[in-house]
C-alpha cells in the first residue's frame, strides 16, 4: 500500500513522512468482551502519535496488537507497506518495532549497562557458544554494540548509573533506563505505554524532554499511550481517542480538543 | 659560567610570555605525552599536546574566519570540557580575552556579565546555555555570534549567527592558507603585560566585578606556586570546578600549561566521585565543603557496617589521628606506632584514601573558606598532605600556602615566594605580588579603593603574622569581625566552623554583632540525616518536616552544647556561645540568593530576608511563622510557610569571667 498524501513538515521544522503504519478495521475480543471494536488508523513515518482515553477504553490493548502480542480477530495491520501476517513478538522487534512498558520490566539485578545491552539483542548474529566464549565475532559484535548502547547512555544522560543495579534505581530513573534499552534496538517505531506514570512535574518534563529529542535526532517514530493530557497535547502531532473500544476522535492536538465526543468521554454525559 | 646561565635562563622567560607561547613549547618539547582527558561514551579520550596544539590552531583559524578581532571579548560557558579549555586558548591565539562564565548562572546574572564586558562572541557548552544567551540578547544586542559544543537538540535552531564549534574548526582548517600569517602576526602580538584571561568575583556584596588577570599576572603566579611545591610534568589533576573561578584557570590552564600536565575532564558533574577514582590525581585541589561532604558521607557507610569492621576502623582511626600528621611532618616516631600505622594503612588508610580517589595524591590543597580543624587532621592523618591554600582572584590565586612539614589547620602558612604581606592597622590582610590583577575592567573606583598607587591589595580578611613561625593566621572576613554589646569579640565563622563539622549540619549561621548574646540559624544535612531518620523509624515526607523534628530538634542542641563548651575554651571567643537557636525550614540556597555561587554564606542578605526569625530568636518567644520566598531551578518562584521551634541552648561558664577583670 503506498501512501496517497505527500509528506510535510511540521511548524517546528521536522518532516513527517508517509504512513509507516496502519491499523484497519481491528477487533480484538476476550471471549465475550470486546476490548477493540473496528478501529482503524495510521502512523506516519518521524511523527509522535499519541493514543488516549479513559481508563479501560482498549488503549493498552491497541498497543500489544502493534507490538504483536495480541493477535485480532479482524483487521489487518500494515507495516511499511505490506500486510503483516500475525506475528511473535520477537519477530515484531526483528521488524524494527521497540517497547517500554506500563509497569517498568528490567532485570532488577543486572545493572543498567547490562539491561541496556540486552536492547541489542535483535543486532547479535553470533551464535551462544561464540558469546559465552568471547571469540572471533562475539567480541567485535560486543564491541560495536557497546559503542551503540554507549551512545544512548550518553543521550539519555545516565553516564552516573552506568554500573548500579537497576534494582536500587528510583522510579524516574527506571523508566529512563526502559527508554534507553528500547532505543539501543534502534527502532523505526517506538511504543511507549504511559512514560510519564507515577512521575512528579520535573520528571514528567525531563521525559518529555527526552521524547521529543529522541523523535528530533534519530527520527524515530513514536506511538505513545498517556494519561497527562498537558503532557500529550505539547508532545504529539496526531492524537487518536479511544472510549469503550471505539475510536471516538482522531486529529491534531486542537482537533481533539474541540471534539464534543472526547469531551464527553473526558468529563462524563449525562445519559437520559 | 653565571653569566651564560643568567642569559639562557631569560631567553627562555622571554619566550614564554602567554599561554599560546607555552603551547607551543609544550608540544615541541612533550608534544607525545597527554595534555587532556575526557570520558565520553563511557571511555577516556586523550589528546597529546600536538593533537591539542592542532585543535587549538583549527579553533584560533575558525575564530578569525567569523571575523574577531584583537582584543575582543570572547565569553565561555559551559562545563569543564577539554575542547572549553582549547577554545580559551585558541582566543588568546587570536589576541582575543577569554571570560569563562558560571553555567549555573540564570540568564539575568548572564546578562550582567555579558553586557559589561562586550562580549562579541560567545562560546556555549550545550543547549541550555545557548538559550539563555539567546534570552539575553533580547536586552543586549552586541552579540554577534554564538558557538556550541554539544549539538544535542540544536538542529532546529536558526543557525545564522549560530554555529557548532566543530564546524568552526573545519572551516578554520579548510581556510588555513587565508588565514595562517594573520593568525602567526598575531601570536606573535602577544606581550607580558596583555591580558590574559577577565574572570568575574562572585562577590559576596554588589554586582560582580571583572577582574583583570595579564600574561604576566597568570605565568609568574603559577611558575612560583609550582616551584613552592615542585610539581613536574607528569601530574595529573581532575578539572570539576567551575570555569568561571580563578582557581581552575590557574590549576587547568596556568600550571597545566606551565609545567605541561594533565587535565582530566569529568564524563558529566554527577561521575566526579567514579572519575575522581578512576583517575587518581596527583595534585588535586578541593573546597573545603568537598571534604566535609567525604567524611560525612563515610562516616554515614561505617555507621552501617558490622562490628568488627566499625571496630577496626574506629581503632586505627585514633591511632592514625595521632600518629599520622607526625608522620607527614616527618618527626619522630617510635618503632610499634610506625608498625600500628602500617598497619592500619593496609586495613583502613589505604582503602579509605582509594576510595576518595586519593591514592596517588602528592599534594592537596584547600581553600576558599576556613576547614574545621578535625576535618583538616582527619585527611591528613590519613597520610594525604593536604594543605590550605590562602589567595584570591585578585592575587591570581595565590598569597600563602603551607610549605612541606609546616602544615597546621588553624594557619595558612607562608607567603610563596614573590608576594609581600602586611597587616594593616585594622587587622586586615594586604598583599602585593607579581600575580596581582591589573584592574577591576570598567570600575576605576573599585580598583582604587582596592589597590593603592603601591600595588598593595587589600584582601577584606582580618588576620595576624605569627611571630615565631611567620605563618599568616586568618581570623574571619574583616568586616564579619565585630564587637558583642558588652565589646568582647564576635567571630561567626569560628563557631560556624565547628558546628559544620558534625555530619548533620551542613551549614549554620551565628548572628550576635552588637548584641548581648549569640543565637544561631541551622541547616540540617538532608543526607547524614536523612540516613539517621532511617535507622531510627523516623517518617518524614519533605526536609521542612524532618527538619522540624523533635528529635532532629534534640541532636542538634546536643551539638551546639558540645560547641559552646568547646568555644568556652578559648577566652577571647568565649562571649560567642549560642544561647538560643532554630532549625532552618529551607536549604540557604545560591538561586535564593543567600549564598554565593561559591556557596559562602551572605550574612546581610540573610539578616534581612530572616528577619522575622532573629527578632524571634531575641525576643525570647518559643516558636514563630514564617514564610519564605523561594526561587526554583527554572526562576519560577514560590513561598513555603512553616512555624519554626526555637530553643535555648545551655552555656558553659567563660574561662574568664568579664566580672573578675574589674
Amino acid at each position: 500500500m503506498k501512501d496517497t498524501i505527500e509528506s510535510y513538515v511540521t511548524p517546528d521544522g521536522r518532516t513527517i513522512g508517509g504512513v509507516l503504519m496502519e491499523m484497519k478495521n481491528i477487533t480484538l475480543r476476550f471471549g465475550g468482551v470486546t476490548a477493540i471494536k473496528d478501529i482503524s488508523f495510521d502512523i506516519r513515518e518521524g511523527e509522535i502519535r499519541a493514543i488516549i482515553g479513559p481508563n479501560g477504553a482498549g488503549k493498552s490493548s491497541m498497543l500489544n496488537v502493534i507490538s504483536g502480542f495480541y493477535h485480532p480477530q479482524e483487521g489487518e495491520v500494515w507495516f511499511r507497506g505490506d500486510r503483516r501476517p500475525p506475528m511473535k513478538p520477537y519477530q515484531v522487534a526483528q521488524q524494527g518495532i521497540a517497547r517500554t512498558f506500563q509497569n517498568i520490566a528490567l532485570f532488577e539485578g543486572m545493572t543498567v549497562l547490562d539491561n541496556v545491552m540486552t536492547g541489542r539483542l535483535t543486532h547479535m548474529r553470533a551464535g551462544m557458544l561464540a558469546q559465552a566464549l568471547w571469540k572471533g565475532r562475539a567480541e567485535a559484535e560486543e564491541t560495536e554494540n557497546r559503542e551503540k548502547v554507549e551512545k544512548i547512555i550518553d543521550f539519555l544522560e545516565i553516564q552516573s548509573i552506568r554500573k548500579t543495579p537497576v534494582g536500587r534505581l528510583p522510579y524516574g530513573l527506571k523508566k529512563r533506563v526502559e527508554l534507553a534499552r528500547a532505543l539501543a534496538a534502534e527502532p523505526m517505531l517506538l511504543l511507549l505505554d504511559e512514560p510519564m506514570a507515577g512521575m512528579n512535574v520535573e520528571e514528567k518534563e525531563d521525559m518529555s524532554r527526552f521524547v521529543l529529542d529522541v523523535n528530533d535526532e534519530f527520527g524515530t517514530t513514536i506511538a505513545l499511550i498517556e494519561h497527562d493530557m498537558g503532557v500529550v497535547m505539547d508532545l504529539s502531532d496526531r492524537v487518536v481517542v479511544m472510549d469503550y473500544g471505539k475510536k471516538i476522535g482522531d486529529g491534531t492536538p486542537d482537533d481533539v480538543r474541540n471534539n464534543q465526543a472526547v469531551i464527553d468521554a473526558y468529563l462524563g454525559v449525562s445519559h437520559d | 659560567m653565571g653569566g651564560r646561565h643568567l642569559t639562557d635562563s631569560s631567553v627562555a622567560q622571554d619566550a614564554l610570555i602567554s599561554i599560546p607561547a607555552l603551547l607551543a613549547r609544550n608540544a615541541r618539547k612533550y608534544g607525545a605525552s597527554t595534555a587532556y582527558r575526557e570520558k565520553e561514551f563511557g571511555i577516556w579520550q586523550t589528546w597529546t599536546w600536538i593533537e591539542a596544539a592542532e585543535e587549538i590552531r583549527a579553533t584560533a583559524l575558525g575564530l578569525l574566519n567569523i571575523g574577531v578581532e584583537k582584543g575582543d571579548y570572547v565569553a565561555l560557558v559551559g562545563r569543564n570540557r577539554p575542547a572549553h579549555y582549547m577554545a580559551m586558548v585558541a582566543a588568546q591565539m587570536v589576541g582575543a580575552i577569554p571570560v569563562p562564565l558560571y553555567q549555573d548562572a540564570v540568564a539575568e546574572e548572564m546578562a550582567y556579565v555579558l553586557d559589561h564586558c562586550g562580549a562579541r562572541f560567545v562560546i556555549c557548552g550545550d543547549q541550555e546555555q545557548v538559550d539563555k544567551v539567546i534570552e539575553v540578547q533580547e536586552t543586549i544586542h552586541h552579540i554577534e555570534h554564538v558557538i556550541y559544543n554539544d549539538k544535542r537538540g540544536m538542529r532546529k535552531y536558526d543557525h545564522t549567527n549560530l554555529n557548532w564549534l566543530h564546524d568552526i574548526q573545519a572551516e578554520g582548517r579548510a581556510s588555513h592558507q587565508r588565514f595562517d600569517a594573520e593568525l602567526d602576526k598575531r601570536i606573535a602580538e602577544i606581550t607580558y603585560d596583555d591580558t590574559c584571561v577577565m574572570l568575574y568575583t562572585s562577590g559576596t556584596t554588589g554586582r560582580p566585578k571583572g577582574v583583570v588577570l595579564s600574561n604576566r599576572n597568570i605565568i609568574e603566579a603559577s611558575k612560583a606556586s609550582s616551584e613552592f611545591d615542585h610539581l613536574r610534568q607528569d601530574e595529573q589533576i581532575l578539572a570539576y570546578l567551575p570555569m568561571a573561578w580563578v582557581g581552575d584557570f590557574i590549576f587547568s590552564v596556568g600550571q597545566a600549561y606551565w609545567n605541561s600536565f594533565c587535565v582530566n575532564c569529568p564524563e558529566r558533574p554527577e561521575t566526579m566521585y567514579e572519575n575522581l577514582h578512576e583517575i587518581g590525581p596527583t595534585y588535586f585541589f578541593a573546597p573545603p565543603r568537598y571534604f566535609e561532604e567525604r567524611i560525612t558521607l563515610l562516616l554515614i557507610r561505617m555507621e552501617d557496617a558490622g562490628r568488627l569492621k566499625k571496630w577496626l576502623f574506629d581503632t586505627f582511626m585514633a591511632h592514625a589521628k595521632t600518629v599520622g600528621p607526625k608522620l607527614l611532618d616527618g618527626k619522630p616516631v617510635g618503632g610499634w606506632d610506625r608498625f600500628k600505622y602500617w598497619l592500619g594503612n593496609i586495613f583502613i588508610y589505604g582503602p579509605v584514601r582509594n576510595r576518595a580517589g586519593m591514592s596517588h595524591v602528592r599534594v592537596a590543597y584547600t581553600a576558599g573558606e576556613a576547614i574545621g580543624p578535625e576535618i583538616f587532621e582527619f585527611w591528613r592523618s590519613l597520610g594525604i598532605n593536604l594543605k590550605q591554600l590562602y589567595g584570591q582572584t585578585e592575587a591570581s590565586v595565590f598569597i600563602t600556602n603551607h610549605p612541606d612539614h609546616e602544615v597546621r589547620s588553624d594557619t595558612v602558612g607562608v607567603p610563596i615566594p614573590g608576594v609581600e604581606i602586611r597587616i594593616g592597622d585594622n587587622g586586615e590582610v594586604y598583599y602585593r605580588s607579581p600575580g596581582t590583577f591589573v584592574e577591576y575592567y570598567k570600575n576605576p573606583e573599585s580598583t582604587a579603593s582596592t589597590k593603592d598607587a603601591e600595588g598593595w591589595v587589600a584582601t577584606g580578611d582580618a588576620g595576624f603574622i605569627e611571630e615565631a613561625t611567620g605563618h599568616l593566621r586568618i581570623i574571619d572576613r574583616a568586616k564579619d569581625v565585630g564587637k558583642m554589646a558588652d565589646g568582647s569579640l564576635f567571630a561567626p565563622k569560628y563557631v560556624e566552623n565547628k558546628l559544620k563539622f558534625y555530619p548533620n549540619i551542613l551549614e549554620a549561621v551565628v548572628i550576635g554583632a552588637g548584641r548581648d548574646t549569640c543565637c544561631a540559624m541551622i541547616n540540617i544535612d538532608l543526607t547524614a540525616v536523612g540516613n539517621w531518620a532511617e535507622r531510627n523509624n523516623i517518617a518524614y515526607a519533605s526536609y521542612q518536616e524532618l527538619a522540624a523534628h523533635p528529635k532532629v530538634y534534640a541532636m542538634v542542641q546536643e551539638h551546639i552544647e558540645e560547641v559552646n563548651r568547646s568555644v568556652a575554651q578559648d577566652e577571647m571567643l568565649s562571649g560567642c556561645q549560642i544561647h538560643r537557636f532554630l532549625i532552618l525550614h529551607k536549604e540557604l540556597d545560591a538561586d535564593d540568593g543567600e549564598l554565593t555561587r561559591t556557596r559562602k554564606v551572605r550574612r546581610a542578605i540573610i539578616g534581612e530576608k530572616f528577619k522575622d526569625l532573629v527578632d524571634a530568636l531575641y525576643d525570647g518567644s518559643e516558636s514563630i511563622y514564617t514564610e519564605t520566598e523561594v526561587t526554583y531551578e527554572d526562576g519560577r518562584k514560590g513561598k513555603i510557610t512553616a512555624t519554626l521551634e526555637i530553643r535555648d541552648a545551655a552555656v558553659a561558664q567563660r574561662v574568664q569571667h568579664k566580672m573578675a577583670a574589674e
